[in-house]
Order: C-alpha cells, then structure tokens, then sequence
C-alpha cells in the first residue's frame, strides 16, 4: 500500500487558498505558489479543488519522460522535482505532458515550476505546508491508514485512465465511497473531432468518461 | 484542556527542531536517503516563538519565524489544541505586517484637517493632544469627550481604555468596535443565561449528532473551524446550514436554507413550533431547568410553517425537515455568528436558537449546546474588562451601585466620580453631528469603513474639533485625524485574548517595535500621567495591568482571577470563569443544568418576529446583505496592504442571481436609500434572486457600508448590516477601488498595485461567476 502522501478531498476544500498561501511560503519555492485552486463548476456552485502535483509513478512522470534538457529530476523517494534551474529551457514540453494539468512557465526565467512536494520540509520529516495548514483537510498528509482512521469508510484513488492510457500517482484523491472505480476516469471526453460527434463511440470504450471521481 | 503543543515551554523563543514534525512523521514515502541535516531550516540561526494570530475569533496557535537579528520574517504552523496546525491564509500572510513599509514609526500631527500630516515628536504630540482634551473638556464638560476602543486589542488594553474613559478622561463616553461584532449574541445569552459567552468550547463540535449553522459563513470568516464541521460529518453528524447564500459550507450540508435576510426569528419560531407539535421537546429539562416556557410555546404557536414559509421565502417542508432532524437527534449544537446578529432584532435572532436549543435539552451536554462565533480576534474578552459603555471590570454592570463601589475600590476613586453609562459606538456618531461630542480618540478601530451609513460618519468625524487616533498603518479613519500616535502590531508586544470559547490564550512578543513605536498600554499611561492620574496608571508592561485585571474580575461571572501567563503558557488556554489558580477553567458552561442567573435557571424569552428597518418599496424590491471574503479582515486596514492577500481578493463585487440578466463582470449600480456605488456582477446561482451580496472591507468608492443602513437593535445597538432594502441597475463603468492612505514619505507595499484595474470580479471562494476567470 502507499506510504505517506498527500490525499486530494475536493469535498472538503472551501476554497479558502491557505493552500496557496502555505505554498508560497515553503523555502524551496522561492515565494511563489505552486497550487491550482480550480473551480469546477462555476457560476452554478461554489465547489473548489486545490490541485498539486500528483508525482506520477506509472509511467514515470510523463513531464520528466518529455523533457528535451533533463530538468526534471525523479528522487529516489519518488518525488517529481520541480524543474533544475540550471538546466530548464521554458520549453514548456512538461507543460503540454502532464496529464493533470499541473506545470506552470515562468516565461520570463524560461523556467518550470511546480509542486516539488515540499521537498526542504518532508526531506526533514515535516509535512508539506499545504498539507500542514489545510483548514479543513481537503488537502491531507499521511498513510492511507491514518486518512481511514481518522475518515471512517474513505476511499481513494491513485490510478487515473485518459483514453487507453492509465496513469498511477504518488498523490491520491479521494472519491465518493458509492462511486469507487478503479482506475478513476480522468480528463473530459472527446466529443467532437473535425466537426463530427465522437460521444457515441466514446462511450463505449469504458473511461475518459465525465470525472465521476471529483465531486 | 491539555497542551497538546509538543515543541517547546511556550513564550519563550525556541530553535527550529526536528522535534517539531507532527507526532509520527516521516521523510515522503517513508522512503529514506535523504540526509537529515541538509535543509536544515536552523541554518541560520532562527528562532520560533510560540503566538497566535492576530485576526479572527478562532485564535489559532501559530509560530514566528525570528532572524537571528530579531525580526520576524516567516511563519510555521503550531500544533495547538486550538487549530492543530491549520491555518487560513490570512494567518499565513498576518507575519507580514509586522515589518510592513507602511508601517506608522513616528506620531503625526496638523492643527487642522486641511493642513498635510507632519511628523512630531512624541512630547508634541502627547501634550497637544491633553492641551485639547483640557480644551474641550473645559468648554463643554467631561462627558464632550469620547474614546473608541477596539476588540482587536490585548485584554489588558481593553480593560485600560474603559479605565482610561472613566478615571483619566473621567467621561462616559467609552464604547468599542466590537459594538459591530458580537453584542447581540452577547446580549441574547445575558439575558437567558446570566453569562456572556458560548457554552461550548470547539471541541464538542466533534461529538454532536446535527450541527446547526446559522448565518454564519464559516469556510471563509473562520476557515479553520471547518475542521471541526467536517470533523463531525466523519462521525455521521447532519449539517444544517440557514444562509441566503449557498457558501461552500452550505454547499454540503444536508439541509440548507437559504432564508430571506432578516427573516431568522420567524424561521426559528416556526422550527420550535413543529418541535412543541411533534412532541420532541424536553419537558423534563424544561420543568426543572428553565423559566418562561409557557409563554414561549405559546408565542411559536403562531409561527405555523405554513406563515413562516411565506416570510422567510423558504419551502415550509424544510422547516420541519430541520425541526425533526434538530430536535430528533441524540446531540445538537447550534453556532451562529453575525448573520442572525447584524440585525435590527438581533438579540431576538439569537433568543430564538437559545429557546430551540433549551427546548430540546441541548445544553450543557458534550457534543450539544450552543455557540456563538467571534469575528474579530478578541470580540469576547474585549468587553468582558470594561470597555462597553455601561460594563466595569469582570462584566459588571456601572449602573450597579455595589459594582460601582468594588470597581471603585480596586481603583481608588471616588464612587461619586465614576461616570454612568455612556452610548453605543453608532450613537456617539450621531452625538458628534450633533456636537454633543467634540473631541474623540479611537485606538484600534477603523469606522470609516465599518461603520453603516458612511455618509453620516463622515459627516460625525468632520464635525469633531480634536480628533486622536491609535494605530500603525494610516487607516482611513486616521487619515481624518488630527493627531496619529503610532503603536506597535501584535507581535511586538505581549498579552491575552479571549477566542469565542471564551479560552484565554497568551500572544507573546517576537521582536521589538520600530524606533518611535510605542506601544498603546505606553500612551494611555502618558496620557493618563498628562491628564493628572499617572498614579492609577502605573504601567510598565503587559503583565503588570493584567495583574489587575485578575483582581477586579474576582468574584464576578468574568472571572480571570485564577489564570496567570504561566499557567497560560503552560496550559494553552484556559476558560473562564476560572476564580482559582488551581481552578482548571470552565470550558463548558451548565453541565449541571444551572445558569448564572440567582436563580440557576434559564430564561426563556418570548421572541415576535419584525420586519427589517428598511422597507421594501417598487423602487427598492431587493436585499442588500454584506459579509465577509476569506483573504480580508473587518475594515481592511491590515489585509489590503499584504500583497498575496490583496491578490487573491482585490475588490469588491456584488453578488447577483443570473434572473437579473447580467453577465459576469458587468457593471452595476447598487442603490439604496443612502447612496448608490458601482461595482462588478458576479452572476451566481448561489445566491437568492431576491438577494445581492457586497464584502465589505473596502472604503467608498467601492464601500458595502455607504450602503447599508445605521439602524440599530434596540439593546444590543449593532447596527443592521445584514439587510437594507435595494435596487441594481447597469452601469457604465465600476468604481476604481482607491488604494490604502499611507504617511507622508511612506511608500505603499509594491504588491497591493496586483490587479487593482482589473475589472473582473476575483475568484472568490463564494458564488463565482458563469464567465471565464481572468
């Protein structure tokens, strides 16, 4: 079972952006947060998610695999580095890869950036800021066990489809308990290519269907 | 309560310590490789020194992070009983006004408000500002001077303003912004209880079976009490949440009811009237324990659902869906915060969830009684030493002969020198309008933009003579002065606060002030020394007033006497009363089914519903309420100058339903029978299509409060910010919010400039809109 990570609960979240605020001031991101707070479902709901890095696992991040410099570093631990500065050209290849969404351009520094999961806090075995300060848990730090002892009846994913490619991550992301899939669909359906109306067929290939696991 | 605080003795400045990782942490994964020592955060010499932040109610347990020069330059979460490490973001950023460019560092001062600030010296300013006290004191009499204290002080400051009023300035006229807080609650519970205070700490959150919410945004006001929610709903608990607005929180709850503004009493009339029909009251608990619940019973009598329904604009079957699902639980708890408050009949909003919750034998039980949430960081303990205009030390009241004589004693004054009952902050407005008040001081308060009714304001401040301000930003309020006294922020001085558990927690000092930078215990002392009562003011610090404050609440319902900083450094908070110092606090109130009333028992109170003060009319068919946003604190004065604040929310909008036909950003003009102001739409449909919603921590051109009305509840006199009547219509162009006044030669902090033209509304945790963000 995975170790100590971060657990996504968009049911908790209250769009609060402590999040932000807490990445911000981690030391290794040099005053800028490396959070999303998505909304998804604006204009008829208040639903929010924070949205980090998910360290993919399987394949292995597929921002690291497409990087033409080699910038970015998988640790041992299997955390996803944000970008070596002295070797990132803001190519942006990460950006287009990532299949959450995540990598952010600094298109004046011509430099990625994104969640290195904290690495100066969890490397000294504190938890990442994000985590830490969460008002409400959305964003939660430890094992599975420790989520489920504290969340009765909790359950998580850490395996995500886009069309036939599966995705495994480090981070994981709560999903409602009577709606558990495995792998959770993500990324929204095709439904139209060169004008013509693809939903049909789509849904008969089983995933990339609507992101039953966020609610 | 225990200390859960693993790291260190707090109030003392510890070195960063691995010691400090959460009970069990580990590196990532659990994978190791990574040495120790390599991000070593103690590198530099820096130190963390246990405090609290500085803004809300809920008080939470932070640490500064000190340089080895002593200043502060960061913050760590702190693993307190309180907050448990979590943090919202305007704790996050608070740190950051301590060594702020607009900081205040030396007194400023005009003779008259045409003339530009310049920078005195402290005897200039001292002796000026007694020269005029004297002035207008001797034209017009004592009572021609008044001072305006804040809840966001240290207790030991509140309890010296209401000495400072009553002894040094010998007037009645002393009142306090957190008149604009909490006094309904505070009232509400006085009258049923005999106590001022919630009868439940946070902690029984986590044991109840349903958990009403009631006017209270509790995702964005006091972010990190959602733990506590969601915390309960792991157990099982069901959430009801009454608001207009579908907030996040109200969002998941498993009723929510979004009532017509200005329409609780009659909702919770008519819930404890299906109660008494559907037999779900506590007949025992209320025959033992209670006074007045005939006439109650038969007061809801005449809110059947049915009328209820139609008042409140609600479907009459959630009525009795919350009346089963309250009453029908095993534990209840209800909390509520300014909501039900800021009402013309806010003490009667507030008596009718205490009559719900007595009715159904939800009191003084683990996981079931009731609370009410604290807006500002010291709302509770800020009146609880005298501050309020008819309150003496401990609670007690100032008309109260033998409460005179104790006060007077402690104090060493003549009983027949101490002023009666002086008005309410609202009223001392219209007083100065009317000259009656001449001269003021306000010390930690900002009515420019959190008093209803700006105009009125603007129109009390410019008509006072000599007028004397506290703080250490230039508010809005202080650019109006004639005299700035600049004071140190919070983490360069030492002292309590009172969270709304009424835990008394100890903030310490992290570094020291500015060269110039006194701090508000300092000038009143001076002041007082000035005035002729230096003797009754002998202050060097902190700890030397609070050692008073102890001795003048003993024995009282407020009673500090048993807690001391060492206990409070040891115990992480303890909750009055507490009259020993072997005493542990009270941090639940009637586990034995007796109140502080003489007669133990709780006063039910007959509660009518009444319309609002400000009638609808075809020309104003809306409601107009007002709230808060996450990123920003009451009046602004602190938050609008923290960049990463002011770029999460930079201005204001109006909340409106997508039935009104504007698109998200429009410009629309917001009028009501004070005045008219232009701001962005952000179409929602979390919002009542007969309701629109403006924050209200920006001055005008963009200020919620030049719009809402300065009508006041009748006894506790809060004003009626949540409800005037409204009307919006499209505009041109939104009004440019106006950038934070700052001191001659002082630079404003380059990233408030972040979005300020943008004329998108943010993207607001509450109600964003149907357009793409920006």
């Amino acid at each position: 079972m995975m170790g100590r990570t971060i657990f996504i609960d968009p049911g908790r979240c209250i769009g609060c952006q402590a999040c932000v605020s807490a990445c911000r001031e981690c030391d290794s991101h040099r005053g800028k947060s490396m959070i999303h707070l998505d909304y998804p479902d604006e204009g008829h709901s208040v639903a929010s998610l924070p949205t980090v890095c998910m360290h993919c696992e399987d394949p292995v991040a597929p921002c690291a695999e497409v990087c033409p410099a080699d910038a970015i570093l998988v640790t041992a631990d299997g955390v996803v580095q944000q970008a070596d500065t002295t070797r990132c050209i803001g190519c942006a290849n990460c950006v287009n890869a990532c299949p959450f969404g995540v990598p952010k351009i600094d298109l004046q520094a011509k430099l990625q950036m994104k969640c290195n999961l904290c690495y100066d806090r969890t490397a000294y075995g504190l938890a990442p800021m994000c985590a830490t300060v969460c008002p409400t848990g959305a964003l939660f730090y430890g094992t599975l066990e420790e989520l489920q002892a504290e969340r009765p009846g909790v359950q998580v994913a850490d395996s995500f489809t886009f069309g036939s490619t599966t995705v495994t991550t480090g981070v994981a992301m709560v999903v409602p308990a009577d709606k558990v899939q495995w792998p959770v669909p993500g990324g929204l359906p095709v439904v139209e290519i060169n004008g013509v109306d693809v939903s049909e067929a789509n849904s008969n290939k089983g995933g990339g269907g609507r992101r039953e696991g966020v609610r | 309560m225990t200390a859960t605080d693993p790291v260190t003795t707090p109030g003392r400045p510890v070195p960063l310590d691995p010691s400090l990782a959460p009970p069990g942490t580990r590196n990532f994964r659990d994978a190791g490789g990574i040495p120790a020592d390599r991000w070593h955060a103690d590198q530099n010499g820096e130190t963390l020194v246990p405090t609290h932040c500085c803004f809300c109610g809920v008080q939470c347990g932070m640490y500064l992070r000190v340089d080895r020069g002593g200043k502060v330059f960061g913050v760590e979460p702190r693993n307190h009983d309180i907050n448990r490490m979590r943090l919202c973001p305007k704790g996050i950023n608070a740190y950051q006004q301590v060594n702020h460019p607009d900081r205040l560092t030396a007194p400023l001062m005009r003779k008259n408000r045409d003339e530009e600030f310049r920078e005195v010296s402290w005897e200039e300013a001292l002796d000026h500002t007694v020269a005029e006290i004297r002035r207008i004191q001797g034209e017009y009499g004592n009572d021609a001077f008044g001072l305006l204290g804040g809840a966001s002080l240290f207790s030991e400051k509140t309890y010296l303003v209401g000495k400072f009023a009553r002894v040094a300035l010998k007037s009645r006229h002393v009142d306090y912004n957190g008149r604009l807080c909490m006094v309904s609650a505070a009232g509400a519970n006085k009258l049923a209880f005999g106590i001022d205070r919630a009868g439940n700490p946070f902690s029984d959150i986590l044991l109840t079976d349903c958990l009403l919410i009631a006017g209270s945004n509790v995702g964005e006001c006091f972010p990190v009490m959602t733990q506590y929610l969601w915390g309960a709903r792991d157990r099982g608990a069901t959430l009801i949440v009454i608001d207009p607005r579908e907030t996040a929180v109200a969002r998941t709850a498993d009723v929510h009811v979004a009532l017509k503004p200005g329409t609780d009493s009659a909702f919770f009339n008519a819930v404890l009237h299906v109660v008494v029909a559907e037999g779900l009251t506590d007949e025992a608990y209320l025959a033992a324990h209670t006074t007045g619940w005939d006439e109650v019973r038969k007061t809801v009598a005449d809110y059947p659902p049915s009328r209820s329904a139609t008042i409140c604009g609600v479907p009459e079957e959630q009525i009795v869906q919350v009346a089963r699902m309250f009453a029908g639980a095993g534990k209840a708890m209800a909390w509520h915060a300014r909501g039900v408050e800021h009402h013309s009949q806010g003490v009667e909003n507030c008596l009718s969830i205490i009559n719900l919750c007595v009715a159904t034998g939800n009191i003084g039980k683990p996981g079931a009684g009731y609370g009410t949430i604290t807006g500002q960081g010291n709302g509770q303990g800020g009146r609880e030493h005298g501050q309020k205009s008819d309150l003496l030390p401990g609670g007690r009241s100032i008309t109260n002969p033998e409460h005179r004589r104790q006060i007077c004693e402690i104090w060493g004054v003549d009983e027949a020198e101490l002023p009666l009952a002086g008005t309410s902050m609202m009223e001392m407005v219209w007083q100065m309008q009317r000259q009656e008040i001449r001269g003021l001081v306000g010390i930690c308060n900002n009515p420019f933009v959190s008093l209803p009714n700006y105009a009125t304001v603007k129109d009390g401040y410019d008509t006072l003579e000599f007028h004397a301000q506290f703080d250490f930003f230039l508010s809005e309020t202080a650019a109006n002065a004639h005299v700035v006294f600049p004071v140190t922020v919070w983490a360069e001085d030492e002292g309590v606060m009172a969270n709304a558990e009424a835990r008394v927690v100890k903030h310490n000092k992290a570094q020291e002030p500015p060269a110039g930078v006194r701090t508000d215990t300092w000038v009143m002392c001076e002041l007082a020394k000035r005035l002729g009562a230096g003797d009754k003011f002998d202050f060097p610090d902190s700890r030397s007033v609070f050692e008073e404050l102890r001795v003048a609440s003993a024995g009282t319902v407020n009673d500090y006497y048993g807690i001391t900083y060492e206990r409070l450094e040891e115990t992480g908070g303890i909750a009055w009363p507490c009259p020993s110092t072997e005493h542990p606090g009270t941090p639940r109130l009637f586990e034995d089914g007796r109140t502080y009333h003489a007669d133990g028992k709780t006063h039910m109170q007959v509660v009518e519903w009444h319309p609002p003060m400000d009638p609808y009319s075809e020309e104003y068919p809306l409601s107009l309420t007002t709230g808060r946003t996450v990123a920003h604190f009451l009046s602004g004065n602190q938050t609008r100058r923290l960049g990463a604040l002011v770029e999460q929310t930079p201005r204001p909008w109006v909340e409106v339903h997508p039935s009104h036909g504007f698109r998200n950003g429009d410009p629309v003009r917001v009028v009501t029978r004070r005045g008219s102001e232009v701001f962005p739409a952000l179409v929602t449909e979390a919002i009542r299509p007969d309701t629109v919603f403006i924050p209200y921590h920006w001055p005008v051109p963009t200020a919620a409060n030049a719009l809402t009305i300065d009508a006041l509840d009748p006894r506790s006199k809060i004003p009626e910010y949540k409800v005037c009547a409204a009307r919006i219509e499209a505009a041109e162009r939104v009004d440019e919010v106006p950038a934070p006044p700052t001191a001659p030669g002082h630079r404003a902090y380059p990233e408030t400039q972040v979005s300020r033209t943008d004329p998108l509304p943010p993207t607001s945790p509450q109600g964003r809109g149907t357009a793409e963000r920006s």
